[in-house]
């Protein structure tokens, strides 16, 4: 390597060098072919291979408290109502929250039959870094595709999500000729833990906002060398790609929500005075409004307490079934779905895929740094989750109908002018690229397909 | 545990004499007396979770504004793991006169003190969230004992103290409906079997509204009631805190106040504890029952105890105290029964507005103290107009939401002077 060259070109080429550390090259022997002072100048740009790995002290003690969980009695309600899935609002009943019916299946299972090392085993397969972004070690997931010309894609998980949610959509992306798709459909795959979850590290200070979160990815991205790429995202993912999307650096050509942000100012008005639907929307409009009006006023107490109080949860951290219960119930439909798996009559999440995640959260003791994000949000949240929020660049969104709101389309187009592709599915919650990785990987695709060449 | 079966063990078999025969449809309504008596086993089993919490990494901020901090809770957990002794709080407890009587189903726990002098006015007092019975001790003395404590026979009262429903040594409801109004009709049958034909209740907290629906049914011998978590917000200022709007205009100074304290409050989120128990009990149960610290944070999340140390500086606040209320939570395994009284209640509504709290139904006489470290001041014109019935309004210079616990002789002094016309019309 000729030494002579500026810094600026050595670290280009240090970049280049360490981003394909995947193919095998450690992070420390591309670092030795520097001059040790640039090397220790830049060390924080370095990209290094992560490899995964629990102590199994830690899966032992976890099954010893779980064998050792005191119960709380059963609720007062039925909840029958909160078994249906794909229904309307107006059928939930009265809920007391997650039943001790299915916690005690899920925990029977989870202390006995679940195996964590599957799903050990299927993170530690993949390639696995870590890079310092402002002043935070981020994980992340990258895997290329095999193809030229596979278009990047950056995707962001939510709460209480992880890296996990998006395993399934993986090889449909970077390997579509085996999944029903062509080689002109693939993407290049870059999954990031965000700060306080998951690999990633645990922000020791505040600001760490959907904003903030957005700019690391952007730096990333550039970090791995993608002059034009896209992002994608559901939950908290979709408020960070929606960040991204307007700070729209030009190597973000466009993205995809399946959580979009549609709501028109008028609504967000009607919504918060706690009045009926206006008179002039149409069904699906009539139909969203009443799903938000019955999310705000049933569904966001666990929100609430992470927006105002995170810290106050140590039962979370502490008890296995505390986070369990604290992790089921997001919203009444995912809930239900949820719950049915533990029924025995799965619906999209298997129980090891539920169990994974929750094991993720455990292992990792991320459940108050992860609710830090509601707190973060609050203190700079210029729009409600759900809002419109003023994107110019091309945007594909799609509808689950179990999504806490099924955004319409009449909403969807005023709300991204350019939009690229707007699909609703037939069955999909909160989850969509862990439910319905089919409908899912099908839905970006069309999304993107003008990109791709 | 389901506490039946803990009661049974607690109450040295008296439960067991007096279970009524199955085939009688009419309620047992035998007193029967109780004693606290917890197994060590429970008592290891504390420290040994105590000794291996798993604890999160310290909040990103300063102060309060995430909840409650690492650095205050941990010592304070480590404390009750290592030298706090519960049985102190268990002979505190069976040193006095305790009983157990079923009401509408539902086993319900009462301390009841008589007092020596004749005349006494029986008093019903009720605890709140995340109180107990053992916030009201200290004044066990100074309310039936006046003599002892600066006050004449004439200031006497007979003290009744039961465990709301969920709560503490009491049952907890198989059923939905334990409602404020239930929680009141089962008081007036429990001051009525006790043969008790002229009495006044009292509240804070969760208290307060149960004293409200007694003054509400206004059930025979109710003389009055007296709060000190009044619901006097009227409904224009109800909404407009609703709404986060701004202070009206034209408010008075202690109106505005008033208003400022619950609209910051609100900001603030000081209730979102409230929001997840009205809406979520049982999923935040789960953490709570199965985990110490976990169950001592969210306590000491109520803002009651925002300005408390916990430690030994303040002995009005000390940890041990403050120990003994969690602690009957744990061995009683009540956080997730006692959080249902939220989502009885309804989400939405907020104990101290006037108009979901009905006060314009309160025909009896109705007695308030406002402390001055209570979560906001209930103004007199306020007052006035929520409870057409006023009698007493006081403001003092001590106590906060706990003020039975923290200033047992001014609040007692308080109860004397609020009932005292109430004696003189007999």
């Amino acid at each position: 390597m000729d030494t002579t060259r500026t810094s600026e070109a050595i670290d280009q080429d240090r970049r280049r060098l360490l981003g394909t550390a995947a193919a095998g090259i450690a992070a420390a022997g591309a670092a030795s072919l520097l001059p040790s002072q640039l090397a220790a100048a830049s060390t924080s740009d370095a990209i290094r291979p992560f490899t995964v790995s629990f102590p199994k002290e830690e899966i032992n003690e976890l099954r010893r408290r779980i064998a050792a969980t005191r119960w709380p009695e059963r609720e007062l309600v039925s909840d029958e109502a909160s078994r249906r899935i794909w229904s309307t609002p107006a059928t939930v009943g009265p809920t007391q929250g997650v039943q001790l019916a299915t916690m005690q299946k899920l925990m029977q299972y989870w202390g006995t039959d679940y195996d964590w090392s599957k799903c050990e085993a299927q993170l530690k397969a993949l390639p696995n870094f870590v890079t310092e972004i402002d002043g935070l070690d981020i994980h992340f997931i990258h895997v290329k595709s095999k193809h030229q010309g596979a278009l990047p894609v950056i995707i962001t998980h939510g709460w209480p999500g992880s890296v996990i949610e998006l395993l399934k959509i993986i090889d449909p992306f970077t390997n579509p000729a085996a999944h029903g798709g062509t080689e002109a459909e693939a993407f290049d795959v870059v999954i990031p833990s965000m700060p306080g979850y998951g690999f990633s590290g645990k922000p020791t200070e505040t600001g760490w906002d959907p904003g903030r979160i957005a700019r690391a990815w952007i730096v990333l991205m550039k970090r791995l060398g993608y002059d034009r790429y896209v992002a994608q995202g559901g939950d908290w993912g979709a408020l960070i790609t929606e960040q991204m999307a307007l700070i729209a650096p030009p190597q973000l050509v466009a993205i995809h929500t399946n959580m979009p942000g549609t709501i028109p100012p008028e609504i967000v008005k009607a919504l918060a005075s706690g009045g009926p639907p206006p008179a002039d929307l149409g069904p699906d409009e009539k139909r969203a409004y009443q799903q938000v009006a019955f999310f705000y006023k049933n569904g966001l107490g666990y929100a609430n307490e992470m927006a105002l109080r995170p810290q106050t949860l140590y039962g979370i951290v502490d008890s296995p079934a505390g986070l369990a219960a604290w992790i089921l119930d997001h919203d009444a439909d995912s809930y239900a779905l949820i719950a049915r798996s533990f029924d025995g009559e799965p619906e999209g999440l298997t129980r090891d895929d539920i169990l994974d995640n929750i094991t993720f959260y455990w292992l990792t003791n991320t459940a108050i740094s992860s609710a830090r994000l509601y707190w973060e949000h609050t203190q700079t949240a210029k729009a409600g989750f759900f809002d419109a929020k003023g994107i110019t660049i091309p945007v594909g969104a799609t509808a689950n109908p179990s999504e806490i709101y099924t955004a319409p389309k009449s909403w969807t187009e005023r709300a991204f002018p350019k939009l690229l592709h707007y699909g609703r599915t037939d069955k999909g919650c909160h989850f969509a690229a862990w439910e319905q990785p089919k409908s899912f990987t099908e839905e970006v695709r069309a999304t993107f397909k003008t990109l791709q060449t | 545990m389901r506490l039946d079966q803990l009661a049974a063990v607690l109450a040295f078999g008296l439960c067991i004499l007096s279970a009524p025969a199955s085939a009688n449809p009419v309620e047992d309504r035998s007193i029967r007396p109780f004693k606290v008596s917890v197994p060590q086993a429970p008592l290891d089993d504390l420290r040994s979770r105590i000794a291996r919490t798993r604890w999160p990494d310290r909040e990103t901020v300063d102060d309060q504004s995430q909840g409650i901090q690492l650095a205050k809770i941990r010592p304070l957990v480590e404390y009750w793991g290592t030298a706090y002794d519960w049985r102190t709080a268990e002979a505190k407890l069976n040193s006095l006169p305790q009983f157990m009587t079923t009401i509408d189903g539902v086993d319900i726990y009462f301390i009841h003190v008589r007092s020596k002098h004749p005349h006494a006015l029986p008093l019903i007092m009720t605890h709140g969230w995340p109180g107990s019975v053992l916030e009201l001790l200290k004044t066990v003395g100074p309310l039936t004992d006046p003599t002892a404590h600066g006050g004449s026979p004439e200031d006497a009262f007979d003290l009744v103290l039961p465990s709301l429903p969920g709560f503490g040594f009491s049952g907890k409801p198989t059923d939905t409906g334990w409602d404020t109004d239930r929680i009141a009709r089962a008081w007036a049958e429990l001051m009525k079997r006790l043969g008790y034909t002229e009495y006044v209740a009292q509240g804070g907290d969760w208290g307060s509204p149960v004293s409200n629906a007694m003054g509400r049914l206004a059930p025979a011998g109710l003389l009055g009631i007296h709060v000190n978590l009044p619901a006097v917000v009227p409904p224009e200022i109800a909404a407009v805190l609703a709404a986060g709007g701004p202070a009206p205009a034209r408010l008075m100074d202690k109106e505005r106040a008033a208003f400022d304290a619950l609209s910051m409050a609100a900001k603030m989120g000081n209730r979102s504890y409230a929001t997840m128990m009205g809406t979520r009990p049982q999923t935040i149960g789960y953490a709570i029952n199965d985990s110490p610290a976990g169950l001592a944070a969210w306590m000491l999340g109520h803002p009651g105890f925002s300005g408390w140390t916990y430690d030994k500086s303040d002995p009005e606040k000390s940890p041990d105290e403050v120990l003994d209320d969690i602690t009957l939570y744990w061995l009683t395994n009540t956080a997730t029964s006692s959080g249902r009284i939220y989502w009885e209640y309804g989400g939405g509504r907020s104990p101290v507005f006037a108009d979901p709290e009905k006060t314009n139904e309160i025909s009896v006489p109705v007695a308030i103290t406002v402390f001055p470290g209570e979560g906001y001041q209930a103004p007199e014109t306020w007052a006035r107009r929520a409870y057409p019935n006023l009698i007493y309004f006081h403001e003092v210079d001590k106590g906060g939401h706990f003020a039975a616990w923290e200033q047992p002789e001014l609040f007692s002094a308080e109860l004397r002077a609020a009932f005292r016309p109430l004696r003189q019309t007999k």
